[in-house]
């Protein structure tokens, strides 16, 4: 009847995971108790369960991946107290635990914290900027993000009811093979790791059909701001990797439900052609996070230079050739395993050729702060931080791409460095900086300056005291993941990693004070002009946070920087541009289709994991229910009325006429 | 600003002090020629990079701070967006750096091909190497004698190693000797690396294999000539006999906190193992239906 599941998958005998699980699973009910008793529930499930606004859902992927990046990072807190310990002694982590922890870790940081903070950001932002009133695909955009919320939440069950993969972040066979894994714990991954992804992949049709169909009247390829650029490239390499990670991923599950033999030691299986695979998907995949940062970083560092972004055109040559060359490296993942040197050469070369539109982007970023004036804040520190910290991060990078000196620093804390030097140091200081920049738009108030700095401060500060050692350890010989060793050099640096990991803690508890007293304080802090950092691209011409259909008339563009354009004629002008009849808008309806298909699609992950077949049917026929009742609706848009649509309109503009008055026209 | 310079200065300070902290890291402070040639091609490549790296980090920094909204003497141009000759620049500058790192990765990656014999004039001793859960089991074809979890080896000697895996993927690694190499089953990777002078190294591996993984740690000694062959010797004398029996023990999932040394090898074990005339290893759960 339950398959593989009774009472000794809840871990009774480890108090670490059932504690920490028990203190979640109470914050979540009593959260829910609020929820409900303050009546709280049919405003959430109104506004933001069933919404399928383009704006609702990207706050939805925004907290999903800061809530996973507490749980990924109290795993790496974890992790870095055990290793500081584990001189010749056990440490307070056993192996098959340890191993769980850095595999989620992994997991979780790259799936359910870079991805979705990126393509939440991506999904607030991009239609925004383009200007248009929502993304191609509303309801299909709810279904994307539902079904990445299913995947984290069978990986966080994972912690409570049986145990999560102890294979690495990437499950190699044959390790991660039934005859040395027969537990349910791969299967948790692989499971949570095929539903997010067909997720991620709605997600990256819809926002390429976005860029390509989508835009303001007049809004040319070449006049998009480079975010949506960077949205475009990222998104197309989702479209062509995710199939690839599907198709591994399933040919891995066929293993081990049924008997086949792609990766087995046995029968014809080959380990190496799962790795080829995964590192197909798994190069272009950070890719996919690091581009949207790149784009933001573009949009900051012309914003708060007060400038337009130095060598544009060249920026869009350099995101595309990232995007084309990205998925021709993929075998610098595994120099080691004793290829010739003729295949070694090509991709060291050309990994190391992505190094060149990368560096051009650095370059661009600086001489957009030439001739600049600079201002300091919160997002413009980020973007700092990662220019000085990626310029390191891109340069160990390259030296991995050296095949010989890659064969001693292959699965070295050097790598781990490296990789942590250019995914904390590019893409979460991006997200940050995106966060930073954009919430004022989603929200309506900035978020507090001083706790924000004061957060950049431990963060940055925090990075280097924890991964320089590594890269030091790396040098030293220490191999990644290693739950206890020998070698007492080793210790002290491997304490002071640890003293960073409370650092950066420090970091994100001051970015939760920061978010708190934000909230709380929200009237001291309210913008109401809409546009708080003197923008240069569309988004910041709509009101904060902006109406369900973003623009009351479509914009007309005539350059880039459309709205800074609009801005200096009015300035010259000393009017805004007169005021365009509005009409009646049609938005989609929301739809609880996302929400009710991806809890469906929970149930058949976990009745496959734990081989409750007649439970997995049960989930499959319900999902496809839903689907079929969603086709058969006959209304799926609902109107905006014109004088509605008008009022809105006029508070924005009186708020702009307002901030006209204080604005000059710049010498 | 000067908050970020420092923690900056710091952090790259930290880093330039860490080679001089304790003993010698182990990629800096090589014993073969194979460690020694990977040692120079990655300074050699970091310093060809920290040519460009370091401006880049102190232009960031400088231009942040000149043109900060405060400052009324750096001029502002708020419309200037290109110049074809910075372009120029700004492109051909990590296309010369790449020009130059790819010689030196094309040079590197054909001389030091784990699989190309090291060109010395003394003949190399062949050994067999094969991870199992969770132990290091070396051979000697030629001397039929073998060990677990203790490499010795003749120092000044090219040693030629064939390895696999009995059941999941592994990566041998000694830091101070030079190049990892993966070990997977089924399959045959080849490494070549010399000790110089007679020495004691560590070696570990580089590849997650499971619960015991931390614990394949093993000891490399690189004796005088005269003294591996004693050790040969004292090894022969010593008992034990590695044969297809023996061997599936030892497959077992489990840690060898001691090292083990057998007199005799059963011919062509490793063949057997390669080419899966002994089975793959079991995992944990037919280990324990067998018990």
């Amino acid at each position: 009847m339950w398959g593989k599941l009774s009472w000794n998958a809840i871990p009774l005998h480890e108090p670490l995971p059932l504690v920490s699980a028990a203190v979640v699973l109470v914050v979540m009910l009593a959260l829910m108790v609020w929820v409900v008793a303050r009546g709280h529930l049919p405003y959430l499930w109104h506004e933001w369960i069933t919404s399928v606004d383009h704006k609702r859902i990207g706050v939805m992927y925004i907290v999903l991946a800061m809530v996973m990046l507490l749980r990924g990072f109290s795993d790496a807190l974890l992790m870095r107290a055990q290793q500081a310990v584990a001189m010749n002694a056990p440490g307070f982590l056993p192996p098959e635990h340890f191993n769980q922890i850095f595999s989620a870790h992994g997991t979780l940081m790259i799936l359910f914290v870079a991805m979705p903070f990126v393509i939440g950001l991506m999904n607030f932002v991009v239609p925004l900027q383009l200007g248009a009133r929502d993304v191609a695909f509303p309801t299909l955009n709810s279904v994307g993000f539902w079904l990445t919320a299913s995947g984290a939440l069978l990986i966080n069950i994972s912690l409570v009811v049986g145990e999560f993969a102890r294979t690495g972040w990437l499950p190699y066979p044959p390790l991660s093979e039934l005859r040395y894994s027969p537990g349910v714990g791969v299967d948790y991954y692989l499971w949570a790791l095929q539903i997010s992804g067909v997720g991620t992949l709605l997600a990256g049709v819809n926002l390429v059909t976005t860029v390509l169909k989508v835009r303001a009247p007049g809004m040319s390829y070449l006049r998009m701001p480079m975010f949506c650029w960077t949205s475009l490239a990222a998104n197309l390499l989702v479209i062509a990797a995710f199939p690839i990670l599907t198709a591994t991923l399933a040919m891995l599950l066929l293993d081990r439900y049924l008997g086949f033999h792609f990766f087995t030691n046995d029968g014809g299986g080959n380990m190496m052609m799962f790795m080829n695979l995964i590192w197909a998907w798994g190069h272009p995949e950070v890719y996919i996070v690091i581009l949207p940062a790149f784009g933001i970083y573009s949009e900051i560092a012309a914003t708060f230079s007060g400038k337009p972004l130095f060598g544009y055109r060249s920026m869009v040559v350099a995101t595309m050739a990232i995007c084309i060359i990205s998925f021709m490296v993929w075998l610098h993942h595994f120099f080691t395993m004793g290829a010739g040197p003729g295949v070694n050469t090509a991709f060291g070369i050309a990994s190391m050729v992505i190094a060149v539109p990368t560096g051009v982007k650095l370059f661009n970023w600086l001489f957009t702060m030439y001739g600049g004036r600079v201002r300091f804040d919160t997002p413009m520190l980020w973007t700092l931080g990662f220019m000085v910290t990626f310029a390191i991060g891109g340069m160990t990078g390259v030296l991995h791409a050296v095949p010989p000196a890659d064969f001693v620093l292959h699965n070295s804390l050097f790598l781990v460095a490296h990789f942590h030097n250019v995914l904390i140091g590019g893409v979460l200081f991006g997200a940050f900086a995106g966060y930073a920049y954009w919430f004022p738009k989603a929200f309506g108030f900035r978020l507090h300056e001083g706790l924000g700095k004061a957060a950049f401060w431990f963060w940055i500060i925090g990075f280097y005291v924890a991964f320089m050692p590594l890269y030091g350890l790396g040098l030293m010989g220490m191999t990644r993941r290693m739950q206890h060793y020998d070698v007492p050099q080793w210790q002290p640096w491997l304490q002071v990693a640890a003293l960073g990991a409370l650092l950066i803690a420090i970091g994100i508890a001051l970015q939760v004070a920061q978010l708190v007293w934000s909230v709380r304080h929200r009237e001291a802090l309210r913008d109401r002009t809409g546009d708080p950092w003197n923008g240069r691209s569309l988004e910041w011409s709509v009101p904060s946070p902006p109406p369900s259909f973003n623009f009351a008339v479509l914009p007309e563009v005539h350059e880039l920087d459309a709205y800074w354009a609009l801005k200096q004629q009015a300035i010259a002008r000393g009017s805004l541009p007169p005021q365009t009849d509005c009409v009646d808008i049609h938005m989609p309806r929301n739809s609880p289709v996302g929400f009710i298909c991806a809890f469906f699609a929970s149930v058949i992950g976990f009745a496959l994991i734990w081989h409750i077949w007649w439970l997995a049917l049960a989930g499959l026929a319900c999902a496809y229910f839903t689907f079929v009742v969603f086709a058969w609706r006959d209304e799926h848009e609902a109107p905006v009325a014109a004088a509605t649509v008008a009022r809105i309109d006029e508070a924005n503009r009186s708020a702009r006429r307002d901030a006209l008055a204080h604005l000059r026209p710049i010498a | 600003m000067r908050t970020l310079s420092k923690a900056l200065a710091g952090g790259l300070g930290a880093l330039s002090l860490l080679p001089l902290a304790g003993c010698q890291p182990a990629l800096l402070a090589p014993r073969g020629p194979v460690g020694a040639a990977e040692k120079t091609i990655l300074i050699d490549s970091m310093i060809i990079m920290l040519v460009i790296v370091v401006p880049t980090i102190v232009a960031t920094l400088a231009f942040a701070w000149w043109f900060r909204a405060g400052n009324k003497r750096a001029r502002y141009r708020p419309t200037w967006h290109f110049s074809g000759s910075i372009e120029l620049v700004v492109w051909s500058i990590p296309v010369m750096v790449i020009l130059l790192l790819g010689g030196v990765t094309w040079i590197g990656s054909h001389q030091l091909d784990p699989a190309k014999p090291l060109g010395s004039a003394h003949p190399a001793l062949n050994i067999q190497v094969v991870s199992l859960d969770w132990k290091w089991l070396f051979i000697y074809p030629d001397q039929h004698v073998a060990a677990v979890n203790e490499l010795v080896v003749p120092a000044g000697v090219p040693l030629h190693f064939s390895l696999t895996s009995a059941s999941v993927m592994n990566a041998f690694f000694v830091p101070q000797l030079g190049s990892m190499i993966y070990t997977m089953n089924g399959m045959r990777t080849q490494l070549n690396l010399q000790a110089d002078e007679p020495g004691t190294f560590h070696g570990l591996s580089g590849h997650l294999s499971g619960d015991g993984f931390s614990d394949m740690h093993f000891e490399v000694r690189a004796l005088p000539a005269a003294q591996f062959t004693a050790w040969l010797d004292s090894a022969r004398s010593g008992g034990k006999a590695l044969d297809g029996t023996s061997y599936r023990a030892l497959m077992h999932q489990g840690i060898e906190p001691q090292p083990l040394l057998y007199g005799a090898v059963e011919p062509g074990l490793f063949e057997h193992i390669l080419t899966q005339r002994i089975p793959p290893a079991p995992g944990p759960e037919a280990q324990a239906k067998a018990r």
